[in-house]
């Protein structure tokens, strides 16, 4: 049991990086249109996103 | 998927030469600078719906000259618009000519919701923590060695820690507050489970212990999180979207100095005895009188009169009425705050009736719940001390009882069901204030209309076009469609959009209609007395040429649309109703006969008519009211539960519980069977909650239970509360907007 312990530091860093992307995306607006990212995924013209820091 | 063709045509856009939304001063005045040069500018438009929508309304923005950048939210059905200048680009002529109505967003916040925020990243921390926790809990109830046991032990230690008092703080506080006021909520046997908890396991991982609490403690926190967020997300989600409509009051007003200059003045900056400039087609900022000019004037949403009142100088004019056909110079009579408004604020106040007396459902449960807790984790605790004398032992088994039955699936089982309630009604266009509001709305007894612009879409519309001659139509149509009073705009709706008629010397007299030449003929449409020469035995609304009679026009105050469906299915549910009504008599007669609603009152003033909601309150009805108008405000407040269309008054909107943005009254029905079918699961949530505890609790008691079972029995109950949730709204098929009133017994 004792040679597998290195896997739990590893397990918790993993998760706090996906605490700390979830907390990113949060602060990041990404939220805030959920209807309006699922329909604009459809759209034709693949034109990079303007620099928008939140509405 | 729905789409966007044709576009709505709506009264702005109809009346072409006038100016479309608000003065560009207006909405200077409530843009904000985000960026040097660059300002940005929120509207609202609610009757955005879909991708092409989104897309049809960036491209028009983008072509704009000076428009930076523009980006739809179709969740909140928002435009943000960055623009660089002096002066707005034409952002509301724009949208009309898509089709879409808009307005002014408030600015002052920036849409982002600080509390929203900290909950969810609290939440974030608990799931974060819980899983990691239970994963560790997992191997040590597997097997571990001692050694091992007590390593995982510290490590789940070190997590719960920072977890308990990062995402725990919102019911420290909440339950610091109830203690202070020497009350106990749901928050107290939380708090002092999860501090007693965590010191115990301590305590055991100190001494080597073999049964920690760590992972209950952890998800507990995260359970209870999930459910104070989804009642938060639900509150504020009505409210924005409620937030986003149309003003009644302008921001602002065109005021004229001593010296002859012009300046767009703020609201509150208004005084009395400044002269405005009120613009055909503006509201009344502040109470005012007529010092010189001639107009219509619309109270509706002020007094309930259906009809435009024609006004001089002199006349006295109420805050939110709207100067429909000539501009007028007013004098203000008083500030923005002694306004009209302010006397039905007073009203609201004083009439604030059933909701203030009502308790919520989760509020009573914990009411009777907690003290329960407390007094068998004590009891256990006493027990236990007199069967072996053990403390550590007694103390154990007291805590495992006190974890057990915190309120986890109890804590959810009341907000699930409510978001999901909100979820289905925000699908119809309904918005609900609070969960409160649903609890209320399953509870009612009779149902309380006014008329105008509730029952009846407040617009006046043509009735007996097909009796008239499509040319007849055409060259009415063609005069029409210069005025803004409600009449010219039904007639210049019914006529289409094929007006080409060039008529010269025109010209609007208010209070009276418009007249204009064509081939050396004089054409007046408008009032008989002025039109006609000869008196025809008619009156009402007529369109003549050189005085002789060419077409006699019945215009009413249609039904709002779903409005018979809406009555019938309510009467079939055995619904007591009842109009209650500013307007005179014969309109609200005809509207009652309409609709088969026998039960009305006609020429009520606002405080008439929360004296008339508190009358039945007080003879132990529930009434639902259902209003528009300003006049109205004191009757939504006075009533058990209230709703009112997205086209009232914003006070109106502001004291309703629920507001419904699509024009049809099906909304009514429909909201209280989703409301039924709501407080039923609630209940059965309840249920469920309580028996699962019922049976955990002796169970623990006796201390059979150890902490990995508790913590997964929590986590298991909690998750049967949410699917059975989820269960709300399969009964109404395809979401069809002919909705039966559910059984009232459920509500019982």
């Amino acid at each position: 049991m004792t040679d597998f312990f290195y896997l739990i530091p590893i397990s918790l860093i993993l998760g706090t990086g996906g605490l700390i992307l979830f907390l990113w995306t949060l602060r990041n607006g990404q939220y805030e249109d959920l209807d309006g990212a699922a329909e604009r995924i459809l759209y034709e013209e693949d034109e990079p996103r303007r620099d928008w820091d939140g509405i | 998927m729905s789409c966007c063709v044709p576009p709505p045509v709506f009264a702005e856009a109809i009346a072409g030469p006038q100016r479309v939304g608000p003065a560009a001063d207006e909405i200077l005045l409530s843009s904000r600078e985000v960026d040097k040069g660059v300002r940005q500018t929120d509207l609202s438009v609610p009757s955005i719906h879909c991708g092409a929508c989104v897309q049809a309304i960036e491209k028009a923005f983008g072509a704009l000259d000076r428009v930076e950048s523009a980006r739809v939210n179709l969740s909140t059905k928002r435009v943000a618009v960055r623009w660089k200048g002096e002066a707005p680009p034409p952002l509301f002529a724009t949208l009309a000519r898509l089709g879409y109505e808009a307005h002014l967003y408030e600015t002052g916040d920036d849409g982002k919701d600080p509390a929203l925020g900290a909950l969810v990243r609290a939440l974030a921390v608990a799931a974060f923590a819980s899983m990691n926790i239970m994963m560790l809990s997992g191997s040590v109830w597997s097997g571990a060695d001692a050694a091992t046991r007590d390593v995982l032990h510290w490590i789940c230690a070190g997590l719960t820690l920072p977890t308990l008092l990062y995402s725990g703080r919102v019911f420290y506080v909440s339950a610091w507050k109830a203690l202070r006021h020497g009350r106990a909520n749901m928050d107290v046997p939380i708090t002092v489970g999860v501090f007693l908890a965590f010191a115990l396991s301590v305590y055991d991982t100190i001494h080597s212990g073999t049964e920690v609490y760590y992972d209950a403690t952890v998800s507990l926190l995260f359970f209870l999180l999930i459910g104070r967020t989804l009642d938060h997300v639900m509150r504020e989600r009505a409210r924005t979207a409620v937030k986003g409509l149309a003003r009644l009051a302008p921001r602002g007003a065109l005021v004229e100095q001593a010296d002859g200059t012009r300046e767009y003045l703020p609201l509150r900056e208004i005084g009395p005895g400044m002269r405005i400039l009120l613009a055909a087609g503006e509201r009344v900022p502040v109470d005012a009188t007529i010092l010189s000019g001639s107009s219509d004037v619309d109270r509706s949403l002020v007094t309930g009169e259906s009809a435009p009142a024609p006004m001089e100088a002199g006349a006295r004019l109420e805050a939110g009425t709207l100067n429909l056909t000539g501009p007028l110079t007013i004098r203000a009579e008083a500030g923005e705050r002694e306004s009209t408004l302010a006397e039905l604020l007073r009203l609201m106040e004083a009439a604030s009736g059933g909701r203030s007396r009502y308790r919520r459902i989760a509020d009573r449960v914990a009411g009777v719940y907690a003290p329960v807790v407390h007094l068998a984790a004590l009891v256990t605790f006493l027990g236990w001390m007199a069967v072996n004398g053990d403390v550590h032992n007694a103390v154990t088994i007291a805590i495992a009882v006190l974890i057990i039955t915190c309120p986890c699936a109890l804590g959810l089982a009341v907000p699930m069901v409510q978001v999901v309630a909100a979820r289905r009604l925000f699908d119809v266009g309904i918005m609900v204030k609070d969960g409160s509001a649903l609890e209320r709305l399953a509870e009612i007894d009779c149902v309380v209309f006014d008329k105008t612009g509730t029952l009846t879409t407040g617009q006046p519309q043509l009735a007996n076009a097909e009796a008239i001659s499509a040319e007849t139509l055409a060259l009415a149509g063609g005069l029409a469609v210069h005025s803004r009073h409600p009449h010219a705009r039904s007639i210049a709706l019914a006529t289409g959009d094929t007006i080409a008629v060039a008529f010269t010397n025109m010209r609007e007299v208010p209070g009276a209609g418009i007249e204009g030449v064509l081939n050396g003929a004089q054409y007046r449409l408008g009032r008989a007395d002025w039109a006609l020469t000869r008196p025809a035995g008619t009156t009402g609304t007529v369109f003549a040429r050189d005085g002789d009679l060419l077409a006699h026009f019945d215009i009413r105050d249609a039904l709002r649309a779903g409005a018979r469906e809406a009555i019938q299915v309510l009467m079939a549910g055995d619904m007591p109703l009842e109009i209650v009504s500013g307007d005179e008599a014969v309109s609200v007669d005809a509207v009652g006969d309409a609709l088969g609603i026998a039960n009305r009152s006609a020429g009520v003033m606002p405080g008439g008519k929360s004296a008339r909601l508190a009358a039945l309150s007080a003879s132990g009805r529930r009434p639902l009211m259902v209003g528009d108008g300003l006049n109205d405000a004191p009757a939504l407040a006075a009533a058990y539960v209230s709703m009112a269309p997205g086209s009232a008054a914003d006070i109106g909107r502001n004291a309703a519980d629920l507001v419904f943005l699509r024009d049809n009254l099906d909304a009514v029905p429909q909201a209280i069977a989703i409301a039924r079918e709501a407080s039923r699961l609630v209940r059965q949530n309840l249920v469920l909650a309580l028996v699962y505890n019922a049976v955990a609790l002796p169970v623990a008691t006796i201390g059979l239970i150890n902490p990995f079972l508790a913590a997964v029995a929590m986590s298991a109950s909690s998750v049967v509360v949410v699917l059975n949730a989820l269960r709300l709204g399969w009964s109404f098929p395809g979401r069809s907007s002919h909705t039966a009133l559910l059984p009232a017994e459920a509500t019982a």
